[in-house]
């Protein structure tokens, strides 16, 4: 593909703009409170706005469409669960955290439950889920820069991490809270503008698509002779007798091909494949291969049942255990406005996701060969120009990238600032600068794994890092919030034993994928089984030992329970760092109360 | 029961300190009159207007809020009762509307599973799982967290309002 100068601009654009705005608020950045949880002073619609801002990540905005694309309507669950996640956060634990006054998650622990080895096993989880959730942002930049510009997948990663490295380093919450905001609405222009424009290209050409109609039961078919280059290693089936024209990497020159119906063909990362006008696309070996399975949920029986009960748990519950999006919960005021800020971000999100399910439906039409190299991922940055050719095609791919930058930017640095929060207050004394040298050293542990691992689908490694928080944090969170009950062995046994499981099917489901795909289909999505025996375990220690139980039980319950209006939350900031207000009433900007 | 309380506790009264004691009243010395006040400077900016208000209705509150704050803080078994009651109200509150969303989204992909010809259901043009799965699930949550937000907060405006009484 050609270098695009539309999509360069566009990304220089957002980063551009993304610079200037943490710039400019971080000048007013000077204390701990800042950096931490921005003065605890956004105002909820514009929490709302970085929430959703940080929230919608390269899995929402290409991996949703290309899950689509190859799972068709099982994959709308993904949706779903991303934004009901935020329904369960706020009906069980946004109002009562915020009021717990705690700056991070492992801070929140320590004050309910007065541990300190506690405190530390929650900081272990926090970081490795933050990593965890990292990379796939980091190889997502990676992925969009190679498909429009054509350059290697390291120069992504890095540019997106040195840009949000010089925001958080500079500003810390203060500064990124402001680009979220913005970085929401861009997002969202940028993935409803598309939408609307293709939808009309789509209804006023009123013809189905090179691929075929969505309604018919058929595999979308290759309209046109049409090349392609396989980039990393892929195993897919086929459906129908197929007849190809082939390039193996060590090959001299193409030759023909005949695929039988039903085999599995294995091809190595540099194949060139020839599709004639007219085949059926053969798609990736997990993926729904004909448009009547695609377009009906829960087409493969009882594992695919199971798969997407055990998608449901792991987003309704994970949301409320990612570190990035429960740093942002303390910035609220207070408990009434966090709820708020909740409803607020429902509203966001809901309007968000109508779009990447539009784009993933027309993909399935217009893009059909991203089925055979598996990179599905790349479908909303390639519909554009495949649907309307010459330079408004390029200028809507353009928009699209932009959004798409956007996205691994504030996710990236959502999760450097709660990540360098909860490094800098746990690991050294939690001084400015103790935060911005956390921030760098933390900014780079991604950035190496995201180099040295294999780009995997964006959802499903994102779907692994939901499962891992709702099996570590989620009883931790609701237990705590509910339950005078719990105690810090409880809430350890049930973090780490929850966290094992899910370690492990993490590992099963590696080592079954190299080696021919022989795990169960809990190794893949293990919420269902891992976030039951979390919580069993959690309430089972915790009832063997009673002693457990922090003395002042009823003190805790009572801050995180009473309204607001009777004041008494405490912020356990201001006994570690000295009085904030009193710098909030000096100091000016935009964060004022 | 909580009446009585505030009747106890209203009807303390500060023991008269001269109680039982010599007491002279003080000798009243004469005061040379005051002199006229200063004319103030003309400041450069007329002072803000203040609202002068006589009785404040709500500094007669404090007492008992205060007393009632100091309950719940010491937790004596009234306060961690009233704490107890709230706790036990939001959280059947977010029960009851979790459970709600919950059957209504759980229920899908087991109607699908057990009757696939729902899912080929099609409604002006689109397979009616598109629709139940893509569009409506999203006022439905936000529906959710609307309601649950007015419910919790009428409860604790109950809780405050209660303890102010």
């Amino acid at each position: 593909m050609q270098l695009n100068p539309w999509a360069l601009s566009g990304i220089a654009t957002v980063a551009v703009l993304t610079f200037y705005l943490g710039h400019r608020s971080s000048r007013f950045a000077n204390s701990t409170h800042d950096f931490l949880v921005a003065r605890r002073t956004v105002r909820s619609r514009r929490n709302a706005a970085a929430i959703s801002g940080e929230y919608l990540s390269a899995a929402s905005f290409l991996g949703i469409a290309g899950i689509i694309l190859k799972d068709g309507a099982d994959g709308l669950w993904f949706p779903i669960g991303f934004t009901a996640g935020y329904l369960a956060l706020m009906l069980f634990v946004a109002a009562p955290l915020r009021r717990s006054g705690a700056y991070t998650l492992p801070d929140f622990l320590e004050a309910r439950l007065g541990s300190v080895v506690l405190r530390r096993c929650g900081t272990f989880f926090v970081v490795f889920i933050g990593i965890l959730y990292m990379v796939p942002q980091l190889q997502g930049a990676g992925l969009a820069l190679t498909t429009v510009l054509n350059v290697p997948g390291w120069v992504g990663a890095v540019t997106v991490t040195v840009l949000v490295g010089v925001n958080v380093i500079a500003g810390g919450m203060r500064a990124i809270t402001v680009v979220q905001a913005f970085q929401y609405w861009l997002k969202l222009f940028a993935i409803a503008l598309p939408a609307f424009v293709l939808c009309a290209v789509f209804l006023a050409g009123g013809k189905p698509g090179p691929a075929g109609s969505l309604g018919s039961p058929a595999p979308p078919v290759f309209a046109e002779q049409t090349t392609v280059d396989i980039r990393t290693d892929v195993a897919f089936e086929v459906g129908t007798l197929t007849q190809v024209r082939i390039e193996h990497p060590g090959d001299a020159a193409p030759h023909e091909e005949i695929w039988v119906q039903g085999s599995t063909q294995e091809l190595p990362q540099g194949t060139r494949v020839w599709f004639t006008a007219g085949t059926p696309v053969p798609t990736v070996s997990d993926a729904a291969v004909t448009n009547a399975d695609w377009l009906h949920p829960g087409s493969e029986g009882l594992r695919d049942l199971l798969q997407t009960y055990s998608l449901i748990f792991a987003t309704f519950l994970g949301t409320m255990g990612l570190p990035h999006v429960l740093v942002r919960f303390y910035t609220n005021p207070d408990g009434r406005a966090a709820r708020r800020t909740t409803v607020h971000v429902l509203l966001l999100l809901g309007l968000f996701y109508l779009f990447p399910t539009i784009l993933g439906a027309l993909s399935r039409m217009y893009v059909p060969e991203l089925l055979v190299t598996g990179q599905t991922d790349a479908a909303v940055l390639r519909l554009p120009s495949a649907m309307v050719p010459g330079v408004a095609g390029q200028v809507l791919g353009a928009v699209v990238l932009a959004g798409a930058f956007a996205a691994f930017l504030s996710t990236s640095s959502g999760l450097l600032v709660s990540l360098a929060g909860v490094v800098s207050t746990d690991l050294s004394k939690g001084r400015v600068l103790d935060f911005r040298i956390a921030a760098g050293v933390v900014g780079l542990v991604p950035l190496a794994l995201a180099l040295l691992l294999r780009p995997n689908d964006l959802s499903l490694s994102v779907g692994m890092s939901f499962a891992l928080a709702a099996s570590t944090f989620s009883p931790l969170l609701l237990l705590g919030v509910w339950w005078r009950g719990l105690t810090w062995p409880g809430a350890m046994a049930g973090m780490i034993i929850g966290g094992g499981l899910v370690l492990g099917a993490l590992a099963v489901d590696l080592v079954s994928r190299f080696t021919g795909g022989w795990a169960p289909w809990f190794a893949d999505q293990p919420a269902l089984i891992t976030v039951p025996v979390a919580f069993a375990v959690t309430i089972l220690v915790s009832l063997a030992t009673p002693n457990g139980k922090p003395a002042d039980v009823n003190g805790v319950m009572l801050r995180l329970h009473a309204p607001d209006r009777l004041g008494f939350m405490r912020d356990r900031a201001v006994a570690r760092f000295g009085q904030a207000e009193e710098r909030t009433r000096m100091g000016r900007g935009r964060h004022r109360k | 029961m909580t009446e009585d309380f505030y009747r106890r506790a209203d009807g303390v009264r500060e023991p008269d300190p001269t109680l039982g004691k010599n007491y002279q009243p003080a000798s009243v010395e004469p005061v040379p009159p005051a002199p006229p006040p200063e004319a103030p400077p003309e400041p450069a900016k007329p002072p803000k207007r203040q609202r002068v208000v006589l009785a404040d209705p709500r500094s007669r509150k404090t007492t008992p809020t205060l007393r009632a704050r100091l309950e719940l803080e010491q937790q004596t078994s009234w306060g961690e009762l009233l704490i107890r009651d709230l706790v036990k109200h939001q959280l059947r509150t977010a029960l009851g509307l979790s459970a709600l969303v919950l059957v209504l989204l759980g229920a899908l992909p087991l109607a699908f599973y057990l009757w696939p010809g729902f899912a080929a259901l099609r409604v002006v043009g689109v397979p009616l799982a598109w629709l139940l799965l893509g569009l409506l699930p999203f006022p439905l949550l936000l529906l959710a967290g609307l309601a649950y937000n007015r419910l919790a907060e009428r409860h604790e405006r109950d809780f405050v309002d209660m303890i102010e009484s």
